[in-house]
């Protein structure tokens, strides 16, 4: 029992248990959400927010930090919602050069050595100023396949929990459990012993960066095919809900220490504090801040845990 | 504001009960309606709050439905947005009443809620989705009329400022839209300069006041509303001739406007939409609540206010607040069935 009981087992338990706890307290303000309707109409939304998280995770991962994020992925679903739509060749390598100029931005942040802050600071306004140059006025509408995809409705398990399970263990598997992911994490936890090792930093930031870009187009797609169509300002707030639902899932602003399970479980979490408020009837002048509480107190329980591992 | 006189209310009461012959109230007296608003932040949707409160609270007293709770995003964001209906979906709400942050984005959870069965009302900020009531305002035509009433008092044209809205949201496009139309019909009036005054009085004047100094003499000022006084401040800080300034029936520039005519005669006109076209919308989802066959989309006219009518609206209006005409559930279903 004390052995199950370890902090670094808490630590790792603590981002699930948070979920669960959320969960309890929703289901039983409100019992209509223990269903496989409730539980899809809660937690639809939440998969494009998991995508971006895993995206700004990849980041944190090389001890780098996206505020483009949000607008990144407000450019996706604009060209998810037009080109994509119209013309998928084209869509298809828009979406391709927003994956590469995201490695490209990788590039340039290891070559210069510039504070990544700055840069993706800089490049939210660039993602921003494209978003609104394709599409002008907010419409557009989700390619069919797409809107079937996230409206699914596939037996006993409601879409938005499978997709959560397969995103999370894709990357896990990926990242945490293959050689190349050893690799891409040492990179962001000591990049010198790595680049002595022999493994190009250059090669290494352009993955990951690549690979965040990557699932920021992911997250884009995904949130197009649940609102059906898209405006240059959809997903700003995805910017601090990613860095947010990273943290709060395990990861921390050293490079090199992520969880991509804990990194969609805390996205989901995030997620769900807003429907747990909205239940509550609390006044929404207050809910930003009580989310900010709720991201406190977690923060603050693994900070406990924490210390008790360095006293023990 | 009592724009209807009485007698007119009560021929209409009387028709529409003749025609409709529905009195039942108890239809709808279990129903929950709740009010999903993306926008709390300036004078016009505090006043569409604080008049959906007053006739809901009534309509809760008097057992007309069981709830009709308003509930506004925290941020104007169309996620959080969509988030809080499929919330109000889950919470058990018959109907859904929104003034949406975009026309498009919300169609997921609006279809989301109409296979729930949900009955969902727009007005305002309309949703596209076709299952969706539309409470539309012809914000086109709120921007030609100004034109119309411009050339009327200038017959030989003359030099226009625009004041326009907040940038990239439909209304401002609607309005200007309706201004350009207007001036290229009477080829006498030229746009000598486009400001964005976000509608709201500060930022309209500091925006008037820069680009002031590059125009010449400008007659009027056409406007989208609550921008019309701090255009005014910004042409006196100037020291420039006070120009027609079309106003959009805010507290201030209502007041201004009065102390102008009785200083010097000032004339112009005032235009904008009553806030409290809010119960409008909640009459309207009760109404299909009821069973009543109601018309997907349905217009309301926009509310101007005349140099005859000024003092009468101000007297009517709060400090700080907007000129409004509040519906009541006859006023609606003269709306609704009327057309």
């Amino acid at each position: 029992m004390s052995r199950l009981l370890t902090p670094a087992m808490m630590r790792t338990l603590l981002p699930g248990l948070s979920l669960a706890a959320l969960l309890a307290a929703i289901f039983y303000l409100q019992p209509r959400t223990m269903s496989y309707f409730g539980l899809n109409l809660l937690l639809n939304l939440a998969v494009p927010i998991a995508l971006a998280t895993i995206a700004q995770m990849f980041i944190l991962c090389v001890n780098d930090l996206d505020l483009s994020l949000g607008a990144f992925i407000s450019l996706t679903a604009c060209i998810t919602a037009t080109w994509l739509n119209d013309a998928p060749l084209i869509g298809i390598l828009a979406l391709a050069a927003c994956v590469a100029a995201y490695a490209a931005l990788g590039a340039l942040i290891h070559l210069r050595n510039l504070p990544s802050i700055v840069v993706t600071l800089g490049m939210s306004f660039v993602w921003t100023g494209i978003a609104v140059l394709v599409l002008p006025t907010p419409g557009g509408s989700a390619p069919g396949w797409i809107r079937t995809l996230m409206t699914l409705k596939p037996a006993l398990v409601p879409f938005p929990i499978i997709a959560a399970v397969v995103i999370a263990l894709t990357v896990h598997f990926g990242l945490m459990r293959s050689a190349a992911g050893v690799v891409l994490r040492g990179a962001g936890g000591n990049p010198k012993s790595v680049e002595r090792a022999g493994w190009s930093m250059l090669r290494v930031k352009c993955t990951m960066f690549a690979l965040a870009g990557f699932f920021g187009v992911l997250s884009g797609m995904a949130l197009v095919g649940l609102t059906t169509s898209a405006d240059a300002n959809i997903a700003l707030r995805y910017t601090l809900l990613s860095i947010a639902g990273g943290i709060l899932g395990g990861g921390e602003f050293v490079g090199g220490r992520v969880s991509p399970i804990g990194a969609v479980i805390g996205a989901i979490t995030l997620a769900l504090a807003g429907s747990f408020l909205s239940f509550l009837r609390l006044n929404p002048d207050f809910q930003i801040g009580a989310q900010g509480v709720i991201l406190i107190l977690v923060l603050a329980l693994r900070l406990l845990i924490n210390s008790r591992g360095t006293r023990a | 504001m009592k724009l209807t006189t009485l007698g007119k209310l009560c021929c209409t009461v009387a028709t529409v009960a003749l025609v409709t012959g529905s009195g039942a109230f108890a239809d709808t007296s279990g129903k929950k309606i709740a009010l999903s608003n993306n926008y709390a932040g300036n004078s016009w949707r505090q006043a569409m709050l604080t008049s959906w409160e007053k006739v809901t609270g009534e309509a809760v007293t008097a057992g007309v439905v069981a709830s009709a709770d308003a509930f506004t995003t925290a941020e104007n964001q169309v996620t959080e947005q969509a988030a809080q209906i499929q919330n109000l979906i889950l919470q058990g709400y018959d109907a859904i009443v929104i003034n949406a942050a975009s026309p498009e984005g919300l169609n997921g959870a609006v279809k989301e809620a109409c296979d729930a069965g949900v009955v969902v009302v727009s007005f305002d900020g309309i949703v596209t989705e076709p299952c969706a009531y539309r409470i539309a305002v012809d914000f086109h035509a709120m921007g030609k009329v100004q034109v119309e009433y411009l050339a009327g008092r200038f017959p030989d044209g003359g030099n226009l400022l625009e004041i326009r809205g907040l940038a990239g949201v439909f209304v401002d496009d609607e309005i200007s839209g309706g201004i350009h139309e207007g001036v290229s019909a009477n080829d006498k009036f030229n746009i000598q300069g486009s400001v964005h005054g976000d509608w709201a009085q500060d930022v309209s004047q500091k925006a008037v006041a820069g680009i002031l100094p590059s125009l010449p003499d400008i007659a009027a000022v056409v406007t989208q509303g609550g921008d019309g006084y701090g255009a005014a401040q910004a042409f006196k800080a100037a020291g420039r001739d006070t120009p027609i300034i079309v106003m959009g029936n805010r507290h201030d520039e209502l007041t201004w406007w009065k102390e102008q005519k009785d200083a010097n005669g000032y004339e112009t006109m005032s235009v904008s939409i009553a806030p409290g076209v809010s119960t409008l919308a909640f009459w309207v989802a009760q109404q299909v609540l009821d069973g009543a066959e109601v018309p997907q989309d349905l217009s309301v006219p926009f509310l101007s206010i005349t140099q005859d009518t000024l003092e009468e609206s101000l007297k009517t209006t709060q400090a700080g607040g907007v000129a409004n005409v509040e519906y009541s559930l006859d006023d609606s279903k003269a709306v609704i069935f009327g057309n």
